[in-house]
């Protein structure tokens, strides 16, 4: 696939441009005493999508969860954009700029969704929140613009997971944490959704860690980390993925 | 008719109170699922700071800028408690969250200091303890800038609380020995606020006279409410606040100051208790012991309206105090005395006379929310959907 960053995206990047946007080092996490993620190296290049695949159960969405601070890693670094973010709070991590949609979707359920699309911005700098606009997010999904005085709670799953993306969208972040946003969701709308993400990516050129199931958008990815019993097992780029390593890390 | 007219006033009255005292607890034990047991002894505060304020008012004599002090005693006391409000979410209850056994432990024992606080408290009290403040989190302050602070931290707390505790308390004592620091400022004994002048006596519409005190109460009451309506409904920090409350974990994603939110929470909920706590010093005296008048009230009636539910506080507040007063008057055995039932209702009307006192009406009214539970356990609104997690 080809897709083109914007000359915004880059003048944005200070850092050297080789210098990956999220590097993790020897992430160890436990729940209690049992240990979940062993030693986990993995980097995601600026402006490249990064899918991570495995079974049910390997540690894909605690690593997610790592990366958020919702939970806390016993060793390891994880560096975003060349800042050591292991130490701050989650919502400290979301204001530098890492846009999370959850397992689940997580729409806040006894709000408007054009609440949760404002609580979308929240991360964003006092000056820019008040110049902020959702026109991007109705040319992404434009089933959101109409029901935007409905609660959160009452969309449909597919609905509920266009809203979770276009929250994390207006957050303008620099990496776009995707954990499994075709579950459980009617083929067609993954298809919106994929070529939706696939837009997102081409206009703003951000950095997108993607875990997924579903082999046709794991496709769309540059470049596979696969998770097994907690630990990465392989990697490569996409267009590498053989039937072997599908057959053996998804769950199809 | 009049019979009807009266417990109508009188039930939206006492409802008003009820509802006013609840109001800050329908947000800290609603929304954020905190039990404050110490949501009284805030009240209670608030009440003092009008005290205060009122006799920073009397050299105006009674001239009709002191009957304006009401208004600057609801803001001073909105505040006062406030402040003692978010000190205790920072220094104890965030630190519960979650644990609501020991949070209803803890709150207690704030709301037994506070209590003996206002009791005790002396000039030689109050710089004592502004001296240790000064010594124990100043130290701290000066100690935070230096770059190995974080492996200073457990030894320099050993240090600074002994040491900043031990000077506080010499200080209070050398000071005690003068007469006039060691006079507490309230003592336990009742406290009396003279309500402004314009707020005695009555209004009268046609054979009926309305308090204006109880006017007052109603208004402010109704405007306390429409402002943490708007507040919640309709600004930047309510819609945070509604946010957190509903899933904490996706807030905190979202980059939502999570801490802060809830420091505000809390604040605004014991604001509103000072505000209680500044009306009903019109209904008489006050004492350190005012909150536990009203604490069991305060959760009966955001229990009775349903967790979480604004709009059920409102309406279990205005029922609670029909049915209260509708008993305690004495109107029902009045009422079917009058329509000639007394003699086929036998057994009902020593009832109900049994218990038109203020005391037994309340122990009618435990008996039924009691019953009401049993039949809705969740309340009058319940939440539906995701509960509130703590």
């Amino acid at each position: 696939m080809s897709y083109s960053q914007s000359p915004s995206a880059v003048a944005s990047t200070t850092e050297a441009p080789n210098q990956p946007m999220l590097d993790i080092n020897n992430l160890n996490v436990y729940y209690g005493e049992s240990h979940i993620l062993r030693n986990v190296d993995m980097s995601v290049a600026r402006g490249k999508m990064i899918c991570l695949i495995g079974r049910n159960g390997v540690g894909k969405t605690t690593l997610l969860k790592s990366v958020m601070g919702l939970l806390q890693p016993r060793s390891g670094n994880i560096v975003l954009d060349g800042q050591p973010i292991n130490r701050l709070s989650t919502d400290r991590r979301a204001r530098l700029g890492i846009g999370y949609v959850p397992q689940g979707r997580e729409i806040i359920p006894r709000v408007t969704v054009r609440e949760n699309l404002l609580l979308g911005m929240e991360s964003l700098p006092k000056e820019d929140r008040k110049r902020a606009t959702m026109e991007e997010v109705f040319d992404l999904f434009p089933v959101l613009k109409t029901m935007l005085d409905r609660m959160g709670g009452d969309l449909s799953g597919g609905q509920q997971q266009q809203l979770a993306i276009a929250r994390a969208i207006l957050s303008k972040p620099k990496l776009l944490v995707l954990d499994e946003p075709t579950e459980g969701i009617q083929p067609s709308i993954i298809l919106e959704i994929e070529a939706a993400v696939r837009r997102i990516i081409e206009a703003t050129g951000i950095s997108v860690l993607l875990v997924e199931q579903h082999l046709h958008f794991v496709r769309q990815a540059d470049w596979y980390y696969a998770m097994q019993k907690g630990g990465i097992v392989a990697s490569g780029p996409t267009e590498q993925l053989s039937q072997d390593v599908i057959q053996e890390f998804l769950a199809v | 008719m009049q019979g009807v007219f009266d417990v109508l006033f009188n039930g939206l009255s006492i409802g008003a109170v009820l509802l006013i005292a609840a109001l800050g607890l329908a947000i800290v034990f609603g929304l954020m699922g905190v039990i404050n047991l110490a949501h009284g002894e805030l009240m209670m505060l608030g009440a003092y700071t009008t005290f205060i304020v009122q006799n920073a008012f009397k050299p105006l004599g009674d001239s009709p800028l002191f009957s304006a002090y009401i208004f600057v005693a609801l803001i001073a006391a909105f505040f006062v408690a406030a402040g003692v409000g978010l000190f205790l979410e920072r220094q104890v209850v965030r630190y519960l969250y979650g644990r609501p056994l020991e949070t209803l432990l803890a709150t207690w024992g704030v709301s037994l200091i506070l209590r003996q606080f206002v009791r005790s408290v002396s000039w030689s009290i109050a710089i004592g303890l502004v001296l240790f403040s000064l010594l124990f989190w100043g130290g701290q302050w000066v100690l935070k800038r230096r770059l190995d602070w974080n492996q200073l931290k457990a030894k320099a707390l050993t240090i600074l609380l002994p040491l900043s505790s031990a000077i506080a308390i010499i200080g209070g004592v050398v000071l005690n020995a003068n007469k006039a620091l060691a006079k507490p400022w309230f003592s336990a004994r009742n406290i009396d606020v003279t309500a402004p002048s314009w707020l005695r006596g009555g209004v009268n519409l046609g054979s009926f006279q309305f308090p204006v005190a109880r006017l007052f109460i109603i208004g402010l009451t109704i405007l306390c409410l429409l402002g943490t309506y708007w507040f919640l409904q309709k600004s930047a920090w309510g819609l945070r606040i509604r946010a957190v409350t509903q899933n904490r974990e996706m807030s905190a994603c979202l980059g939502i100051p999570t801490n802060t939110v809830d420091a505000l929470t809390f604040a605004l909920g014991s604001g509103l208790a000072g505000v209680a706590g500044c009306a009903v010093t019109l209904l008489g005296s006050v004492g350190p012991n005012l909150g536990a008048n009203y604490i069991v009230d305060a959760f009966m009636v955001v229990v009775v309206g349903g967790v979480g539910k604004l709009i059920g506080s409102v309406v279990a507040a205005i029922a609670i105090g029909t049915v209260t007063y509708l008993l305690g008057s004495g109107y029902l055995p009045l009422w079917m005395t009058q329509l000639g039932l007394t003699e086929t209702l036998q057994p009902l009307f020593d009832f109900f006379t049994f218990f038109s006192t203020t005391s037994m009406a309340k122990v009618m009214v435990f008996a039924l929310i009691i019953t009401f539970l049993q039949i809705k356990p969740a309340g009058l609104f319940p939440q539906k959907g995701r509960t509130v997690d703590a």
